[in-house]
């Protein structure tokens, strides 16, 4: 049974519909990528998989369950972590409370995935006291998927977690990207880097205007002489 | 020795009795903004209403505080918290989470809250007429005259009963919410929620829980601050128009929007001066507030310097 699946579907923020027919399969443990230009509805489509856009036609489906308009904190407890594109850190309290805040739902883990995420985010851990709001974009960038992770999500949403990062700093996010998804966390991400995040795609999604342009697997889209020329600039 | 003691009776006692009011009012007013973004006009009429229950359950079991040793009020008190923060979360259910619901801008939710401050006042004037009447319905307010030990000095420290009271539960208010914010899961999902509303319900928050967990302190908290305004001046229907302007400030000065605001707000009102007679005497209440506002404010920077 997939993951994730997406059918036909519909969906904006009250007036008219960004999204008109998105379709997406994603299988347990695969490394699922959004690319395309901007506006495309990226972010919205994965807006719409977390409950935070009325989705008005279609379905989504998690296990093979219908969970299109469920609240963001059923879907956290359905296994869910999303790590928004904007604002994705709580700015006054410390790394480790943001931490804790990913866990809200289960308490029991708190200490146990408090350990593992500093074990994988070593950058974290020394700035521990310090509050989220005084950090780098990338370490920012650590702590908010890091939050996510709390949870111990089965299917994990980021959206462009490298954005303005060096390519030190991306490539590490790409990195711990390919680690989480090695550990059986499936992951649905929207990149800019496309190229890059197409490499370490199972499935990659081409949006245009609400719709999908392309699906084929990260290599495939790669070779495609159409994909490159029209959304990967040549 | 004796412009010390009459320092003592004037600025240090009668200003930390009104700035603890203010204070434990502030701290449900800040949290209240820090959470759902709107200044709640109705909180001092919250508080008048905690007094109003104290007054009739006082009324109805006058003898219940002889036992303790304590003043009847204060023995009813916490009962008057739970009325109190209950009638908070009801508010909230009825009149502004309707209104959250249709994603109103916050001037809305001022406005109503100003709604909900008229009703209040209505129902309780409806039951306590206009006068003002005493909490201390069987029992006596206990006033201390401490003799200072020095020659020459003609007065006495005076403290009462009441204000000695005030001065616990303050500290016992403020400690408490410290270590609520700072230490448990719920407080700290709070503070996360003043952060990023939309963060905090991505992370599996309960927000609609958040919110009526701050009801709940405000509204409990709102009725210590009028139960002890109450004992320390005497009840009216109308004491909000005495205290909400001054509780504003208190939680502007603080920093308005943050819950640990509240407590900066505290110390501030702490260091602020000669409140408690103008609360007593002031006859125009509403006239004189705005300028009280601005002398609060500008006392905080001398206070700072
Ligand atoms: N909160 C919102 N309310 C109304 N319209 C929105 C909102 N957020 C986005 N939109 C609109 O939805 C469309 C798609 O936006 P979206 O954020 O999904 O684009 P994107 O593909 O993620 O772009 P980018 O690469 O710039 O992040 C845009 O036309 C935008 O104006
Ligand atoms: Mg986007």
């Amino acid at each position: 049974m997939p993951l994730l699946e997406a059918r036909d579907v519909h969906g904006g923020y009250g007036g008219m519909n960004i999204l008109n027919g998105v379709n997406m399969l994603l299988e347990a443990d695969q490394v699922g990528v959004i690319v395309g230009p901007n506006g495309a509805g990226k972010s919205t489509m994965l807006k719409a998989v977390f409950g935070l856009l009325h989705v008005n036609q279609g379905d989504i489906l998690l296990h093979g369950e219908p969970i299109q308009n469920l609240a963001p904190n059923k879907l956290v407890q359905r296994g869910m972590g999303f790590v928004p594109q904007e604002k994705n850190v709580f700015p006054s309290l410390s790394v480790e409370e943001n931490l804790e805040m990913g866990a809200f739902l289960k308490p029991a883990n708190v200490k146990r995935m408090l350990t593992k995420v500093y074990e994988f985010f070593p950058p974290l851990a020394e700035k521990r006291r310090q509050p989220a709001g005084e950090l780098s974009g990338g370490q920012r960038q650590m702590v908010a998927m890091g939050r996510a992770l709390m949870a111990e999500p089965t299917l994990l949403l980021l959206d462009e977690p490298t954005a303005g990062l060096s390519p030190l700093y991306m490539n590490e996010i790409f990195d711990r990207v390919k680690e989480i998804n090695a550990a059986g966390v499936g992951i649905l991400m929207v990149e800019q880097n496309a190229k890059q995040a197409l490499a370490i795609a199972d499935k990659g999604f081409v949006l245009a205007a609400g719709q999908n342009r392309f699906t084929d697997t990260g290599a495939a889209l790669l070779a495609d002489p159409d994909v490159a020329k029209s959304f990967l600039g040549g | 020795m004796n412009e010390l003691v009459f320092f003592i009776n004037n600025v240090i006692i009668s200003g930390s009795v009104t700035g603890s009011i203010y204070a434990i009012g502030a701290i449900g007013v800040t949290l209240i903004f820090s959470i759902m973004r709107f200044a709640h006009f109705a909180h001092a009429d919250m508080m008048t209403f905690g007094a109003f229950m104290v007054l009739l359950l006082t009324a109805a079991f006058p003898a219940a505080g002889a036992s303790f040793g304590i003043p009847t009020a204060l023995v009813m008190l916490p009962l008057a918290m739970v009325i109190t923060a209950a009638l908070a979360v009801g508010i909230d259910k009825v009149f502004y989470k309707p209104l959250r619901a249709h994603g109103v801008k916050p001037i809305v939710l001022v406005i109503g809250s100003l709604g909900v401050t008229l009703m209040l006042q209505g129902l309780i004037r409806l039951f306590a007429g206009t006068g003002g009447q005493s909490l201390y319905v069987d029992d006596r307010k206990e006033i201390f005259r401490l003799a200072v030990p020095f020659e020459g000095v003609r007065a006495p420290i005076v403290i009462t009963e009441p204000q000695i009271y005030l001065f616990i539960l303050t500290l016992i208010a403020v400690v408490a919410l410290h270590l609520f914010l700072s230490r448990s899961r719920l407080g700290k999902a709070m503070r996360a929620m003043s952060d990023n509303p939309e963060l905090a319900q991505a992370s599996g928050i309960n927000t609609q829980m958040i919110v009526a967990v701050t009801w709940v302190i405000a509204g409990g908290l709102a009725a210590i601050a009028g139960t002890l305004l109450a004992l320390d001046v005497t009840f009216k229907p109308d004491l909000s128009f005495f205290i909400l302007l001054p509780i504003f400030a208190a939680a502007i000065v603080g920093g308005v929007g943050h819950p640990y605001g509240a407590i900066a707000g505290v110390c501030s009102r702490l260091c602020r001066n000669p409140g408690g007679i103008q609360l007593e005497h002031s006859t125009t209440p509403l006239s004189g507030q705005p300028a009280r506002l601005v002398r609060t404010a500008q006392q905080f920077g001398v206070c700072e310097q």
